[in-house]
């Protein structure tokens, strides 16, 4: 059995060596290699891999696209916000400043209408002494008046006799009236 | 393969040759000597149009929130792109993208038929292919190099390193040597040998199995053996195949490296 497996070894080895070489390429599979593989390159070299790189640089290019434009967001939010604050810090001391300013106004027009008011009382109490002043200067003159003639009337009621004398009279009545407003004021003193 | 090997149950051509990598044509059917349409070419084909579709039909629409296919697509490229191009180049690697991951892709899909079922042989073992890839890298990066460096000077920047006078004579043929003739044959022949071998292996545990079985009917748990070891090497091999498709991508990549590099 392995003599004739031997055999077969060495006639087929032969055959091997007479038919082919396995180092040595057969031409017609270098020419249609060539072919097949030129083909090859051509179609994935010229539309599939630049198509690839094409869609890589797009891809790269919404990313970064993306970024920069959420950036630019981001820095105008940002502004914004700045913005803002700025303006709210501005109206708070505007506010206050408005605040202090009527405070302001508001004590002054206090000042101003309790000045008048107490000018006004003062001129009121003013009028009412100087009335009263004149009221009782023109009662007391009245009094003066009226007194004389009552106590005249009565005199001569009590006394019953006309005094023919006006001289005397008036000079008694005129004693009589200085008599009383000694009297009276001693009277209105006590 | 597996048909034709149960076919053959009766006599197993043990062990596997070189012949076994030289199928009848299919157009003529059956010629010997007709290389034009074989079941290699026929791969070929099947791969350059299954990458095509593929390519095409997802990124038909790119849209910039991807679909899941197109999502896949743009993986592939982002891969190569980002781990190979731009990793080992820099900036200018993203010129060289596009044709790294043609070439990672091409590599990958031919070296996949070795472990798909009723293929099971990658077209990458016929050493006509790699070659080419090789050809195509070596040409590339000298070119790259003179245009680089402008002209010859690109000659006189990669084989004079900056050593000692007396020590150049040594190493200017070892540069050309490693630069100008070794690269293109290491690279062709590493993924060559790879699949070949990988188809070899495959070839002598499938086909050893049924050779034991022959033999001697008590044999048949060896051969059971053998058949799994089988399982366990289209994983290997699995393996193999991804591993050389990014070692071939990025030593291609280094060699552009290599000629674009200002400094030794």
């Amino acid at each position: 059995m392995i003599t004739k497996l031997a055999t077969d070894v060495t006639t087929l080895a032969a055959e091997g060596a007479t038919e082919h070489n396995p180092i040595i390429p057969l031409w017609q599979e270098v020419v249609l290699g060539l072919i097949a593989f030129s083909i090859l390159c051509f179609v994935l070299m010229k539309f599939v891999f630049p198509m690839m790189e094409k869609t890589f640089a797009a891809r790269v290019d919404a990313i970064e696209g993306g970024i920069k434009r959420a950036e630019a967001a981001q820095a105008e939010a940002n502004q914004l916000l700045e913005q803002y604050k700025a303006q709210l810090a501005e109206a708070r001391t505007e506010a206050a400043r408005i605040r202090d300013e009527a405070r302001a106004d508001a004590e002054g027009i206090r000042q101003d209408i309790l000045a008048k008011a107490r000018e006004e009382s003062d001129r009121i109490i003013g009028a009412g002494q100087e009335q009263l002043a004149v009221q009782r200067e023109s009662i007391v003159r009245e009094l003066r008046s009226e007194v004389g003639s009552l106590a005249v009337d009565l005199a001569s009621k009590i006394v019953g006799e006309s005094l023919a004398d006006e001289a005397r009279s008036r000079g008694t009545v005129e004693r009589f009236i200085n008599e009383l407003g000694t009297a009276g004021s001693a009277g209105g003193r006590r | 393969m597996i048909g034709q090997s149960i076919v053959l149950a009766a006599e197993v051509p043990f062990p596997p040759s070189v012949e076994d990598f030289y199928l009848p044509s299919i157009l003529p059917w059956g010629e010997h000597n007709s290389y034009w349409f074989t079941k290699i070419t026929a791969l070929l084909w099947i791969t350059v149009a299954a990458i095509i579709i593929f390519f095409l039909a997802t990124y038909r629409k790119p849209q910039l929130v991807p679909t899941k296919k197109q999502w896949i697509a743009e993986s592939i490229y982002g891969f190569v792109r980002n781990n190979i191009a731009v990793d080992m180049l820099g900036k200018r690697g993203i010129n060289f993208a596009p044709y790294l991951t043609t070439l990672f892709v091409f590599i990958l899909l031919m070296n996949f038929w070795a472990i798909v079922p009723f293929a099971q042989i990658s077209p990458n073992s016929h050493i006509a292919f790699p070659a080419i890839l090789a050809v195509i890298s070596y040409v590339m990066f000298i070119y790259i190099g003179m245009k680089h460096h402008g002209g010859l000077k690109y000659f006189k920047h990669a084989l004079i390193p900056p050593a000692p006078w007396f020590i150049l004579p040594l190493l200017i043929p070892i540069e050309f040597f490693s630069t100008f003739l070794v690269r293109p044959f290491s690279l062709a022949v590493r993924l060559f040998a790879n699949m070949f071998a990988g188809h070899m292996l495959l070839l002598v545990f499938t086909l050893g199995g049924f050779a034991m079985l022959n033999a001697n009917v008590w044999f048949a748990p060896f051969s059971v053996v053998s058949w799994v070891m089988t399982i366990a090497l289209t994983f290997l091999e699995f393996l193999v195949i991804c591993l050389q498709a990014y070692v071939f991508t990025v030593l291609t990549a280094s060699y552009v490296q290599g000629a674009l590099a200002d400094e030794h």
